[in-house]
């Protein structure tokens, strides 16, 4: 079957594909343009380790067509980084222990990044929330929880492109 | 192999569902791309509807639709559907609620399905479009008792009408994990009070039967009387009635019966969980 | 929070010590927030290709017919793999060390043991193309009955789990049906006790859970290696059992790994290794073998479920004087490492008490369900569950506070423990003692004052008790396990003696002698009266059972009329369940 051709803004670069009809953005980001940010954990939304930011809005890339994405800002833990300075998140993910085997870190991180984004001064019960539909088996979250309140209201934030836009 | 199809309009999805055995429409992916992940799902077409009236919201009068692509994050942030965001926050994490679909919902097997319950208890109605053509509305519980064996049609939409008072319309997850889990059973109850007696009282169960049920015992146990200990109670005893819960990973048939009576009582009752 | 407590055991630890006690950034930590950590499916291949193998619906069936031929018609499909082209196509883990007999393929030949089993493995360009093609695969199976339930697993007449061992228990050194302590007299004990409390505990099979599903990427290399990324938590481990199941020289495999998206045990089993290794040799291509999520809940092996049966004899002052415990480990269909949990439970058994008479029998039986595999404790976990239900129990019934009877009867430094070794490190009390302070547990000014620094192996606690053996003189012996005890080992014997040679036992029963199973010490015709335990001169030199005769059975030297204190064991000979001896 034909490929097709479709073309969306990987953390902030313009970035096209050729996608098979039914392959999922996991697949496209990961094997097509060799992101490995985001990962395969279930394959049925309930893991949350294939996480991505679609303009700005935490989405499973593991069940989101790629040919649905074109267009749309994609963003993934790599983006967040700026060079060599980290993301208030992942200087306090590294502060606070907030990973062991690191498996779910790429998605613990994204759907901080959109709580941040829409509410910079969360409360615990917030960030619970927030991080909700990602599974750890490491950790127990207490770590995780810690490091998102503490990297919030940091200074040298930076909001997602989409969350900028949104 | 799998294809993919985008549809610009209803009528046209609509005219391939009713024309393509083999059709399935995508709403926010959870359902069917699971499927698809895993391989149940290798021949047909997904259908992908782009028409903007898929995913509108009409919720300023007394009469509320929802599109079928309606996300529960979309309803999170509509104001005025704030009566329903207890509902659409039990359904999985943020990123699941930005792509799971109130029309997906309708078809989520026990024991998903939870935001279908808070629209049994509001008596929606489903309109569903079988070929090129207009809309029918159907009761929402005779659409769930027909659900495995419909025929080929579209879920365009849901309609219902708005509570007069918000504050009687309660919605209840009962889960293991905190702060989410998958339902170990979930109950809506939309209980209109007038001259301090219930009337027209709603009561909704999830996985509680293959499907969402209506708890009719628990809806003539409280119709006319007043919200007070000695209705809760006979509530309570007429709980179970028309139950048939599964029993799954999440709960054994025999929890899910011993658990549901106390669950209803502390709601009705205003108790924390 | 982390809180180092400096007033316990001051002089036992060095305060000059550069890492423990110090915070200290992880290495693997920047690659972690960075997304930059590349786990074994975070490699690009140029024409890699996507393996999914087809599973066996039955739990117990015979296969009368495989048709894969519109499979690997099917689009995509570059090669449809059978059990006929699985070089080696039988294996057990522990084969690598040499512990028991090859009982499971890597694709089912002629019968399917678990529901899950793999039958056919389906090589194509796409993983979508995979999953289509393996509807195509049609086998045709005729169920068979199968058994779920350890004790009925191993009853006469139960269906056949494992044809490599019939009778549905792990053969241990091919003779034993179970994984066997004694130490002093439990039955006259209970007999003399205050009180008996008997308990069944029976626990669930646990899944891991690990984010990242089981996987692997192998390809060609130059030079007729082959490159592995490997999910598995012991890469050379994974290496070898790949490296004898395609017949390759482990040099040929160049295993990539350490980088794991969570095991907790569930990625030892080199589940997917050897057929990506076996894709890669016949495509000469990349191959991704990884499991999905229903395959990792479902068909990645569990932890074993346990059912143990515990039965103690309790005074009312709250000392426990005698532990009994029947225990059933259920492997699943194959043995992997199932067999090494029966001898961790025993070791760990009677739990962390000093109890004067204990006997216990854990049994590894063969059922029709996913085999079973490490996690984390396994062996013990549930075992310990058990007994601290138990010690509860226990408490209840002596009428104390459970924190007080468990700072009774723990272990002190210096006990002898039922396997013939002295309790060191035992800390247990300062454990409760600490648990209790945290928990805002009462605990009594004498229970505050206790240590297991002091009162441990004073008199009978430091000695090893007059032991009952049964009509053969053994305690091991599957065709006696119901018969009561006919003799007894006299007080101090040990299983082997300290600094001791082992005296091997020859061939029985019509069956070869298997290599180095060391028995106890002859009994004493009568029973000996509790002394200290007699210092055993070495006897002639170990011989290895090498097929012929070995010499016939000596009965040691009576004890000499004075008493030696116990030999320490460090530099001894010691019994090994696994490898017969070590030192």
């Amino acid at each position: 079957m034909a490929k097709i051709p479709v073309q969306f803004r990987l953390n902030g670069s313009d970035r096209a594909a050729f996608v098979d009809a039914p392959e999922t953005l996991l697949n496209t980001l990961r094997r097509g343009l060799g992101d490995f940010a985001p990962k395969y954990g279930c394959g049925q939304g309930a893991c949350g380790v294939c996480t991505v930011l679609i303009d700005g809005e935490p989405h499973l890339s593991c069940l989101t067509l790629s040919v649905a994405c074109e267009g749309k800002r994609i963003e993934t833990a790599s983006g967040m980084a700026d060079g060599p300075d980290l993301h208030p998140l992942q200087a306090q993910f590294m502060e606070h222990f907030a990973a062991q085997c690191g498996f779910c870190t790429p998605g613990m991180l994204t759907v901080a990044r959109a709580l941040l984004d829409r509410n910079p001064n969360p409360t615990r019960d917030e960030v619970i929330e927030a991080i909700s539909g990602n599974i750890c088996r490491c950790t127990g979250y207490e770590p995780i929880v810690a490091a998102i309140l503490a990297a919030a209201g940091s200074p040298g934030m930076r909001r997602s492109e989409g969350g900028r836009h949104a | 192999m799998l294809d993919v199809r985008h549809c610009a309009t209803l009528a046209e999805a609509a005219g391939i569902v009713s024309g393509d055995r083999q059709a399935v429409l995508l709403g926010g992916g959870t359902l069917v791309m699971r499927d698809v992940n895993e391989g149940r799902l290798t021949e047909g077409t997904l259908l992908r509807v782009t028409d903007p009236v898929f995913r509108r919201i009409e919720a300023g009068g007394g009469r509320i639709e929802l599109g079928a692509g309606v996300t529960m994050g979309m309803i999170l942030a509509n104001r005025d559907l704030a009566f329903l965001h207890a509902a659409a926050r039990a359904i999985g994490g943020p990123a699941v609620r930005n792509m799971a679909s109130v029309g997906g919902n309708l078809f989520a097997a026990s024991p998903y399905g939870d935001f279908t319950v808070a629209l049994l208890a509001l008596d929606a109605q489903v309109v569903v479009q079988a070929g090129f053509g207009s809309g029918r509305a159907v009761p929402l519980e005779e659409f769930l008792a027909a659900r495995e064996r419909s025929g080929p049609a579209l879920v365009t939409a849901v309609q219902f009408s708005r509570p007069s008072n918000p504050g009687e319309f309660h919605f209840r997850k009962i889960s293991r994990v905190r702060p989410k889990g998958i339902s170990v059973l979930s109950i809506a109850a939309h209980l209109p009070q007038s001259g301090g007696r219930m009337a027209q009282v709603r009561v909704a169960y999830g996985a509680m039967a293959p499907t969402p049920i209506r708890a009719r015992g628990v809806e003539r146990a409280l119709e006319g009387k007043s919200l007070d200990a000695g209705a809760i109670q006979m509530a309570k005893q007429a709980a179970l009635e028309g139950c048939r819960p599964a029993t799954d990973a999440i709960a054994s048939e025999w929890y899910r019966r011993e658990v549901l009576p106390v669950h209803l009582g502390r709601l009705l009752a205003g108790d924390g969980r | 929070m982390l809180e180092m407590r400096k007033d316990l055991f001051a002089d036992e630890r060095d305060d000059n010590l550069n890492v423990i006690g110090k915070g200290l950034q992880r290495q693997d930590m920047p690659g972690h927030v960075t997304g930059l950590t590349r786990y074994f499916d975070d490699h690009a291949f140029e024409g890699l290709l996507h393996l999914k193998v087809v599973r066996s619906p039955h739990a117990s069936a015979r296969i009368r017919s495989i048709d894969v031929a519109a499979a690997a018609r099917a689009p995509g499909v570059r090669r449809v793999l059978r059990a006929a082209d699985v070089p080696v196509n039988r294996n057990t883990l522990l084969s690598l060390i040499g512990f028991g007999k090859d009982d499971e393929p890597s694709l089912a030949v002629d019968k399917v043991h678990y529901k899950g089993e793999p039958v056919v493995a389906i090589i194509a360009d796409s993983e979508a193309q995979a999953l289509a093609a393996k509807k195509l695969v049609r086998i045709d199976y005729e169920p068979m009955p199968a058994v779920f339930d350890v004790e009925e697993a191993l009853k006469p007449g139960a269906p056949v789990v494992n044809e490599t061992y019939s009778a549905n228990y792990f053969e241990y050194h091919e003779r034993f049906d179970h994984q066997k302590l004694r130490f002093g007299d439990v039955e006259r004990a209970l007999a003399s006790a205050d009180m008996v409390l008997e308990h069944r505990y029976q626990m669930s099979p646990i899944e891991h859970a690990p984010t990242e599903t089981n996987g692997s990427i192998a390809a060609p290399e130059q030079n007729g290696r082959f490159v592995v990324h490997s999910c598995a938590q012991g890469l050379f481990f994974a290496l070898g059992t790949a490296a004898k199941i395609v017949a390759l020289e482990s040099n040929r495999l160049h295993f990539i790994g350490g980088t794991v998206g969570g095991g907790f045990g569930g990625k030892v089993d080199s589940l997917t290794e050897p057929l990506a290794v076996l894709g890669a040799m016949v495509t000469g291509k990349p191959v991704r073998f990884v499991l999905d999520r229903e395959e990792e809940m479902l068909y990645g092996s569990p932890r074993g479920a346990e059912r143990i049966y515990i039965k103690d004899g309790l005074m009312r002052d709250g000392r426990l004087i005698a532990r009994h415990i029947r225990s059933y480990f259920d492997a699943g269909a194959y043995t992997r490492l199932s067999s090494y949990a029966a001898i961790k439970c025993t070791a760990h058994l009677p739990g962390p008490y000093w109890i004067p008479n204990v006997a216990s029998d854990v049994h590894v039986a063969y059922t029709n369900r996913c085999p079973s595999t490490a996690m984390r404790g396994f062996g013990i976990t549930a075992v310990d569950f058990a007994l601290e239900v138990q010690m509860d129990r226990l408490a209840e019934a002596a009428q104390m506070d459970p924190m007080e009877f468990r700072l009774l009867n723990a272990y002190r430094d210096g006990d002898m423990k039922p396997h013939r070794r002295k309790a060191s490190n035992t800390a247990l009390i300062e454990c409760v003692q600490v648990a209790a302070e945290k928990a805002n547990w009462p605990i009594s000014e004498q229970g505050k004052r206790q240590s297991s620094l002091t009162g441990g192996g004073v008199g009978e606690r430091g000695q090893i008790p007059a032991t009952v053996l049964d009509a053969r003189g053994q305690i091991g012996r599957p065709e006696t396990r119901n018969s009561g005890p006919t003799q007894t080992l006299p007080a101090g014997s040990s299983r082997i003696a300290p600094s001791k040679q082992p005296v091997m036992e020859g061939a029985r029963d019509g069956r070869a002698a298997p290599a180095q199973v060391p028995r106890y010490e002859a009994a004493r015709p009568a029973a000996a009266p509790l002394s200290p335990p007699p210092y055993q001169p070495a006897p002639s030199p170990y011989q290895p059972v090498t097929g012929q005769q070995p010499p016939p059975y000596q009965p040691p030297p009576a004890p000499p009329a004075t008493a030696a204190p116990v030999q320490t064991q460090h530099g001894a000979v010691r019994f090994s369940s696994v490898f017969g001896r070590r030192r």
